[in-house]
Formats: C-alpha cells, sequence, structure tokens
C-alpha cells in the first residue's frame, strides 16, 4: 500500500522545494562576477550543516539511553527467561559491549545508512521508517501545500487592505485557530463528522489510512476520503503562522516609494500588489516556508496519533513508550537532518533570492 | 502586571528638590510605564485578552476557596459516571462521576503555572544566552550561538517529549522539557539587540570609567533589552500553555495532577470520543484555546507598543 501512494505524493513536496530553486538560474544571471563569493558562502553553510548533523547524531545517542526501562525486559514480553537467555538478547543487540563501544558501533553504521534492528518489530529501523515515510509525506506534504498557499494569499490580502474588515476577520481567525491544540480540534472533528452528531451523520473514517479492500481507482478514493480530516485539522492550525508572517512582512513594504512609481505610471492595485509588493515581500516568508518544508518530514506526532495515521510521527510516539532505542534514534536523526537540510537549502537559495544576503 | 500603573500614572509635575539618582531613575520608570499603559490602551484587543487573563487567574487563584481541592478525588465523586450536561453538573461527569465544570476550573491552575514559569525559564535562559554572546565576543559566542543553532533545528516537540520521558512524570519535568527546548528564538533576538547597544557610545564611556562586563551588562545592556524580553515572554506563555496540554495529553504529565491536557487525555481513554461525548472534550479544549489566544493578544499588543512598525490592528 506504501509503494502504491508514493507516485501520487512525491508530485507534492517535490514541486515546492522546486519552485524557489527554478527562480535560482534567472536570478544569478546578474552576478556571475561574484561566483566566487558565492561559492565561499555556500562551503560555510555546508560546513555548519555537517557539524549539525554530527552533534544530532551524538545527541541522538545519548539522549535515549537515559529512559528508564530495560529494553531487554521488554523483548521477553514478561515471559519467565533464564539468564542465559537474557544474555544472548544482550548479545544480539550490543546492549553488552561498553557505552562508548556502543557509541563508535552506532556512528560507523549511521554514517553507513544502518540505524540498527528495531527491538519492538525485530525488522531493520531503516525499512520501518522506509515503509512510514510516504504516509507521512502524504499528509503533510498535503497540507503543508495547502497553509503555504492559503496563508500568503490570505495574508498578502489582510495586509493590503490592513485595518478594514476582511483584514481584521482574517487576522482574529487565524489567532485563534493558531491558539487551538491540534488534537483537540482533531478530536473535535473525528466527533462531529465521523462519529456523527445530531442530524449529521458519519461522514468521514474516524482514522487509519485505509480500509483495505478496495483496488486501483476505488483505493485512491479510499484514502483520500481518510486524508480529509487530518488535513483540515493540520491547515487549520497551521496557516495562521504563514498569514501573520506574511501579512507583516508585505506591511513593511506599503509604504514603499516604488508602489507610488508603479502606481503613478497607471498599474491596476491589482498587478502593483502581485507583482511589486509581494515578491518583495516574501524573504521572510520562505524562511518559514522552509522550517516547515523541513517539519513535513517530522509530520505531527499529534494528529498521527488521534487519527491513527500509520505515519512516522506515530511510529516515534509508539518507539517512546517501549523504549525502542534503535528505532527512537532513527527517527531522532531523519527528523532532524531533514529540518537541517531544509534550513541549509535555504541558506543556498536567499542570496539568489535577494543579493543582500550573504555579502 | 500593568493594572496597577493607573495609581501611579500621573507623573510628579515638577520636582521641587534635586533627588537622589536612585529617585530620579525611579520617577524616569514610573514615567515610561505610565506611557507604555496609555498606548497599550489603545489597543482593544489588547485590553480584551488582558482582561481574560485577570479573570482567568482570580478563578485559578480562588480554586482552592471557591472549589476546594477534593474536586480531584475519584472516591468521594459527587455524581454517576458520564452524565450529561445539566443543572446540577453543567458540564456532566466524567467516568469516576466527578464534576467536569469545577475539575476545568481546576485545572486552570496547572496550566497558568506550567505557562508562566515554562515560559519564564526560557526566557530567562534565553536572555542570558543572548546577552553574553552580544557582549563577549570570540570563541564564546561563536561556540554558543552554534549550540543555540542547532537546538533551533531541534523539532521542539520531539525533544520535548524524548525529555519528559527520559525524566520522572512531575510538573517540574513538564516545566523544564518546555523551557530547555524554546529558549533559542528568545536568545537570538536579544544577542541582536545587544549588539547593536553595545555599538552605543554610552557604553564606551562606562568602560572607560572602569565599569566591568558584569556592571555592564546588569545596569547598561540589560534594561534596554527587557522590552523585548518582555514581549517575548507574553508570546512565549501561550507557547507553553499549548505545550503543556500537549504533553499531558501523550500522558506524559503528571498523571495525579489535574490539568485540561490530562482532562482531554481522560476523555480520549474513556472513549469519549468514539461515544459522541462532545461535551466531556469541549470545555478543556476551548479553555486552552482561551488561554492561550489571551497571551497571545496580550503578547502582540506589547509588542506592538514597543514596535510600532508592526502595524498590529487594534
Amino acid at each position: 500500500m506504501a509503494a502504491e501512494s508514493t507516485p501520487a505524493l512525491a508530485g507534492s513536496p517535490a514541486h515546492a522545494a522546486d519552485g524557489p530553486a527554478a527562480a535560482g538560474p534567472s536570478a544569478r544571471g546578474p552576478r556571475a562576477g561574484n561566483t566566487v563569493a558565492y561559492l565561499r558562502y555556500v562551503a560555510g553553510k555546508l560546513v555548519g550543516a555537517a557539524v549539525s548533523l554530527l552533534a544530532v547524531l551524538v545527541t541522538g545517542f545519548f539522549l535515549f539511553r537515559l529512559i528508564p526501562g530495560d529494553p531487554v525486559k521488554f523483548m521477553t514480553g514478561g515471559r519467565q527467561v533464564s539468564a542465559e537467555q537474557l544474555a544472548a538478547y544482550r548479545r544480539e543487540f550490543g546492549l553488552d559491549l561498553p557505552l562508548w563501544q556502543q557509541f563508535t558501533d552506532y556512528c560507523g553504521k549511521a554514517l553507513t545508512g544502518d540505524l540498527g534492528t528495531s527491538y519492538q518489530f525485530n525488522t531493520p529501523v531503516i525499512d520501518k521508517i522506509g515503509e512510514a515515510l510516504p504516509n507521512t509525506l502524504l499528509l503533510t506534504g498535503t497540507a503543508f501545500v495547502l497553509y503555504s498557499v492559503i496563508g500568503v494569499a490570505l495574508g498578502t490580502r489582510a495586509a493590503w487592505r490592513s485595518g478594514g474588515a476582511g483584514d481584521r476577520f482574517h487576522t482574529g481567525l487565524a489567532l485563534t485557530l493558531f491558539s487551538v491544540p491540534s488534537f483537540w480540534l482533531g478530536l473535535m472533528l473525528i466527533i462531529v463528522f465521523s462519529v456523527g452528531m445530531g442530524p449529521i451523520p458519519g461522514l468521514f473514517p474516524t482514522g487509519g489510512m485505509e480500509s483495505g479492500n478496495a483496488h486501483g481507482f476505488g483505493h485512491v478514493i479510499d484514502v483520500v476520503h481518510h486524508l480529509v480530516l487530518p488535513v483540515i485539522t493540520l491547515v487549520a492550525v497551521q496557516y495562521g503562522e504563514t498569514l501573520l508572517v506574511t501579512r507583516s512582512a508585505v506591511l513593511d513594504e506599503m509604504g514603499s516609494d516604488y508602489l507610488t512609481t508603479a502606481r503613478a505610471k497607471g498599474l491596476r492595485d491589482d498587478l502593483v500588489r502581485r507583482r511589486h509588493a509581494v515578491p518583495n515581500a516574501m524573504l521572510p516568508t520562505m524562511t518559514l516556508i522552509f522550517v516547515n518544508l523541513g517539519r513535513v518530514v517530522a509530520g505531527t506526532v499529534l494528529v498521527e496519533t488521534v487519527f491513527s495515521w500509520p505515519g512516522l510521527g506515530g511510529l516515534f510516539y509508539e518507539a517512546l513508550s517501549v523504549p525502542d532505542l534503535p528505532l527512537v534514534q532513527g527517527l531522532f536523526l531523519v527528523f532532524s537532518a531533514a529540518v537541517i537540510l531544509m534550513n541549509t537549502l535555504a541558506d543556498l537559495i536567499y542570496p539568489l533570492l535577494d543579493p543582500r544576503v550573504g555579502r | 502586571m500593568t493594572t496597577d500603573t493607573t495609581t501611579t500614572a500621573p507623573p510628579d509635575p515638577a520636582p521641587s528638590a534635586p533627588r537622589s539618582p536612585r529617585a530620579l531613575a525611579w520617577q524616569r520608570r514610573r514615567r515610561s510605564v505610565a506611557r507604555f499603559w496609555r498606548q497599550y490602551r489603545t489597543h482593544r484587543t489588547g485590553v480584551v485578552g488582558l482582561a481574560a487573563l485577570v479573570l482567568f487567574a482570580l478563578v485559578a487563584l480562588t480554586a482552592p476557596l471557591t472549589i476546594g481541592s477534593d474536586v480531584q478525588s475519584v472516591t468521594e465523586a459527587p455524581g454517576r459516571p458520564m452524565e450529561g450536561p445539566s443543572g446540577q453538573f453543567w458540564f456532566g461527569t466524567d467516568q469516576y462521576g466527578r464534576d467536569l465544570l469545577r475539575l476545568v476550573l481546576w485545572g486552570s491552575r496547572v496550566s497558568l503555572t506550567v505557562g508562566l514559569l515554562a515560559a519564564v525559564l526560557s526566557v530567562a535562559i534565553g536572555a542570558l544566552v543572548g546577552i553574553t554572546a552580544g557582549h563577549f565576543r570570540g570563541w564564546y559566542a561563536t561556540v554558543i550561538m552554534r549550540v543555540t543553532d542547532w537546538f533551533l533545528v531541534m523539532p521542539t516537540l520531539v525533544l520535548a517529549i524524548a525529555l519528559a520521558t527520559v525524566m520522572s512524570r512531575s510538573l517540574s519535568t513538564i516545566i523544564l522539557a518546555i523551557g530547555v527546548t524554546t529558549w533559542p528564538t528568545t536568545a537570538r533576538l536579544v544577542r541582536a539587540q545587544t549588539l547593536a547597544v553595545e555599538s552605543r557610545p554610552y557604553i564606551e564611556r562606562a568602560r572607560a570609567l572602569g565599569g566591568g562586563h558584569a556592571h555592564i551588562m546588569s545596569r547598561h545592556v540589560l534594561p534596554n533589552v527587557m522590552p523585548l524580553v518582555l514581549a517575548q515572554t507574553t508570546l512565549g506563555i501561550s507557547n507553553a500553555i499549548l505545550s503543556e496540554a500537549t504533553l499531558a495529553f501523550l500522558g506524559l504529565g503528571d498523571p495525579t495532577i489535574t490539568s485540561w491536557g490530562g482532562l482531554l487525555q481522560d476523555a480520549r481513554e474513556a472513549g469519549a470520543v468514539s461515544s459522541g461525548h462532545w461535551w466531556y472534550l469541549v470545555p478543556p479544549g476551548l479553555a486552552i484555546a482561551a488561554v492561550a489566544l489571551a497571551f497571545t493578544l496580550c503578547g502582540r499588543a506589547v509588542e506592538s507598543v514597543l514596535n510600532p512598525k508592526l502595524g498590529v490592528a487594534r
């Protein structure tokens, strides 16, 4: 099922990443003379990212060693086992080695893409992550595209007519939804639209990703049907941040002379906004969008838990309660690496969008 | 915190005699607080938020008198389990037959305590790191800003969940987990402000007169970054309240203390979702949203008084 949903979602996050990257070559043109400076800037950012990744590797190992509870006890499931069997388990998972040796083993393996074996499922961690990743990307990727578009569109309009009824309504609504806990909104949506309340029948499934008996096109419809409520939840609690950042960025540009010039040469109000104000105001919004893009991989522990979505966030929470150390470590590594990579990507793209950055 | 300033608002028209530097400094501070309050008052949403906060604070502070701590007792529950809203129990009862209205009112104590303390802890760490990183340049600043950047890219909630799992289940764990994971934004802002302040001539003058590092940081830099710190704290509280509810909902809170997030977890475990008992879920969730929104409104009003360019709707 995971394989089937991959092509559908591969488009969405990749698309979003393509947007600013595609703008690169045209912006690079006039700056060809500064290539060396740009390359030095890139090298600095890449080294920084590498250091951050190493720090994550170290933290991931030591932080989760502190979790109380003996994993071997969990693996035996409370059965009566002999001391020899316990020792065999420890040997199998390398838990009998001294801590520093466990650490060097872990680092060496992690660099080759081997994240160990899950205690809980007894399968390689990397397989487990590979299984859940497409599901998470489908859910958070869809939500990411929707809330970014909605946030930017509403934010620019709110700023353009700032102080008006529309601005007050949208800013107020965004602030309110921003203050609502996502898990609560999810539960309320389940009660109203899945369980059914009063005259409203149960319109949507209560959780999971598929009903399991449909094939082909019917399967796609089924997954989309399961996707509706979690996506609405995510979009509702997330779009406010994008809206507010975009709004204040556009407001910063509002009094600028070049907007007066654009109006003076007879451009329609709509064009002044779209062609002149918005592109200049996009930098702070781009920062936020890249941060959010990094978070897409981490999914959302809460929404995935509430809707029993088989993604990485739900998996992380499940693994923590065991504690399934290799799985927790692996997920932590993947989550953090995604954010670091996206931030680095953003750093590399800024100078191409705005020549003032990175000088 | 600003309510009492109305009484001290009218500044002395003409000080009759020269006063000590200390008295002059206090007079100056009183005047700037009064000016702040006059501008704050013009932000209608900020005033609404502040009024809501005062109300919540009163409820939380008087809860032991009006409700009594026996509200949490499972054995002496007044009603039958899972009753719907009625004249006797306005919000219905939970699975033990406890009165939900009183539980929700009682829960405000945990949310406000954790929200305030976690935000103060987070902003205190952020301010300390930011000021020292801006004051001492060189390798110390490089190292500490690397650490800050590293914390900044960590998925905050994931890290807080991990910390809360690692430590024992208690309120202080939650406060620590939230405070320790959310300070980097403040640190960055405070450092930028510190760098701006330190480039001004009066810092050079203070140094020339023999002011040490501690003196310059606490007497000259800190008062200048204080407004920023204040705005950050107010905004941070709503974040901390949401995080507290989240951690409690995931079962990482103290199970013996009633909190809004904990009530929602209880509701979910009692099957309130599948049986459609919306009245169990609505009050705690709305309470969280209301308090978080109130703090956000106040924070935005404070921010826009201190930085009018933001253009926050009044």
